[in-house]
């Protein structure tokens, strides 16, 4: 599968999110791949914006097939979100599930005005009524295939591996 | 030694723990820490769980410690009162667990002042139902060895590099056993037990641990001092002479804890006996992280119940 260098599609998603920011504003990315959407982000955005990580795992609802997955980064939002405009950040959007489980524990922390959800991959595959408000990409991919972000030798890549 | 895998069904004692799976526990805990700095104190992972403390012996640190780590897991709790519970009518602890179970419980914590009691439910119980031992006579209290190793890797990391001194009533403190195991287990460099020789257990040559009976000698370039409580209720003739004998002896001042290294940690397990194990300006000093022991005790207990439900953690 070909699939573009992961930074030009971030670039894509810079141009929108500098497009949108105001003081209100808040990015927060999702660990492992939305995190390094967010460090790449920090050195490109000049506004001084919010910058967070929400790790979702403790709200998943497939615990009892996976297990808890332990966190390697775990969620960090040390402002307050109460009237803010979230920007959630993922690599790859698949099914919702995972932004199902972010969303409920964000909203642990407070009622934010609005949350958007901005991706480099959406896959189309969507097994609950929530999709990305804006992505870089939309690919078809088979449903055995895993598309993830990852760092390699501090470059960002997308690791393509099938699933057994 | 036949090492458990990575599951646990239930948590007895950790004398035959592996380090990969205290290792694991601890790391587990840690993604819990977390939530405990939440204005939201609560994750759904227990959600629908009952977890039945079960004390027939006083406690105040470890059962609201295990209340709180299953309230934040969203678990179900219930306390069983003792004195007031079916066990004065007579009421056998199988029939009471049997009881409980049919109720719904999921976990139970269980402490006695009986050795074994745990061990013995956890044999009746059927599977799918897990015992957590909260402590069983002067035989093992498992999530404190726990927890104080896990505060001790907060603050110093590599156990291979540390002397840890266990200081007070080594004979009657299940905390002691299960630190000493726990310890061991982490390839701690040396640990040192120091007491009055009539409060040191007759097996104490079997434990790896070097036998101290002058505080002087047994805390130099000490780095973590763990201290255990004069356990009163459990010495039935008079091993110690008297209060302030002991602390005259063994309890750990400012001035004695200068003989450990300079950034020696103080540990206690609580409840202290201020003036008479611990003076209280070390118990209030900086050295001391006794307050944080609470604090990880509750994500040490979280990662322990989660590791028992959910097998694939």
């Amino acid at each position: 599968m070909n699939l573009p260098n992961p930074n030009v599609l971030i670039d894509k998603i810079l141009e929108k999110i500098i497009s949108e920011v105001d003081k209100e504003t808040c990015l927060i990315g999702i660990p492992s791949g939305g995190s390094y959407i967010i460090d790449a982000l920090k050195k490109k955005i000049k506004e001084p914006l919010s910058y967070g990580l929400i790790d979702g795992s403790f709200y998943r609802d497939d615990l009892e097939i996976s297990g808890i997955k332990l966190k390697e980064k775990t969620t960090s939002i040390n402002f307050n979100i109460d009237q803010k405009k979230i920007i959630l950040i993922d690599d790859v959007f698949y099914t919702g599930r995972t932004i199902r489980a972010a969303m409920n524990e964000i909203f642990d922390y407070g009622r934010p005005k609005e949350i958007k959800l901005f991706v480099l991959i959406d896959r189309k595959n969507n097994e609950l009524p929530i999709q990305p408000t804006f992505s870089a990409m939309e690919i078809d991919a088979p449903k055995n295939i895993f598309i993830s972000l990852a760092k390699e030798k501090n470059n960002l890549i997308f690791n393509v591996s099938k699933i057994k | 030694m036949k090492k458990l895998n990575n599951n646990i069904n239930h948590l007895i004692s950790t004398d035959d723990m592996s380090q990969e799976l205290i290792i694991k526990i601890f790391d587990t805990a840690e993604s819990f820490l977390e939530i405990g700095q939440r204005d939201i104190k609560k994750v759904p992972l227990l959600r629908g769980k009952t977890v039945c403390n079960l004390f027939f012996e006083n406690s105040t640190r470890t059962r609201t410690t295990f209340e709180i780590a299953a309230k934040r897991l969203s678990a179900d709790v219930i306390n069983i009162d003792i004195p007031t519970s079916s066990q004065s009518k007579g009421e056998s602890i199988f029939d009471m667990v049997d009881n409980l179970i049919a109720m719904g419980t999921d976990i139970f914590v269980i402490r006695h002042s009986e050795a074994g009691i745990p061990k013995k439910i956890s044999n009746h119980v059927d599977v799918g139902i897990h015992v957590i031992n909260g402590g069983d006579g002067s035989n093992a209290h498992p999530t404190q060895g726990l927890l104080d190793a896990f505060t001790i890797r907060k603050y110093k990391k590599h156990f291979s590099g540390l002397t840890i001194a266990i200081v007070g009533d080594i004979q009657h403190s299940r905390v002691a056993k299960s630190e000493i195991s726990v310890l061991s287990a982490l390839g701690t460099k040396e640990i040192r037990v120091i007491g009055p020789e009539s409060l040191m257990p007759n097996n104490i040559n079997e434990l790896k641990v070097k036998v101290f009976n002058t505080i002087e000698d047994g805390l130099k370039d000490v780095d973590v001092i763990m201290m255990l409580r004069i356990q009163k209720e459990r010495m039935n003739n008079n091993t110690i002479p008297s209060e302030s004998q002991y602390f005259e002896s063994f309890g750990l001042t400012q001035k004695r804890l200068q003989i450990a290294k300079k950034d020696a940690l103080v540990l206690h397990p609580g409840p202290i006996n201020r003036g008479v194990e611990i003076d209280s300006e070390v118990a209030d000093g900086k050295q001391s992280v006794i307050l944080n022991q609470v604090k990880f005790g509750i994500a040490i207990r979280m990662a322990v119940m989660i590791m028992m439900v959910n097998k694939k953690t």
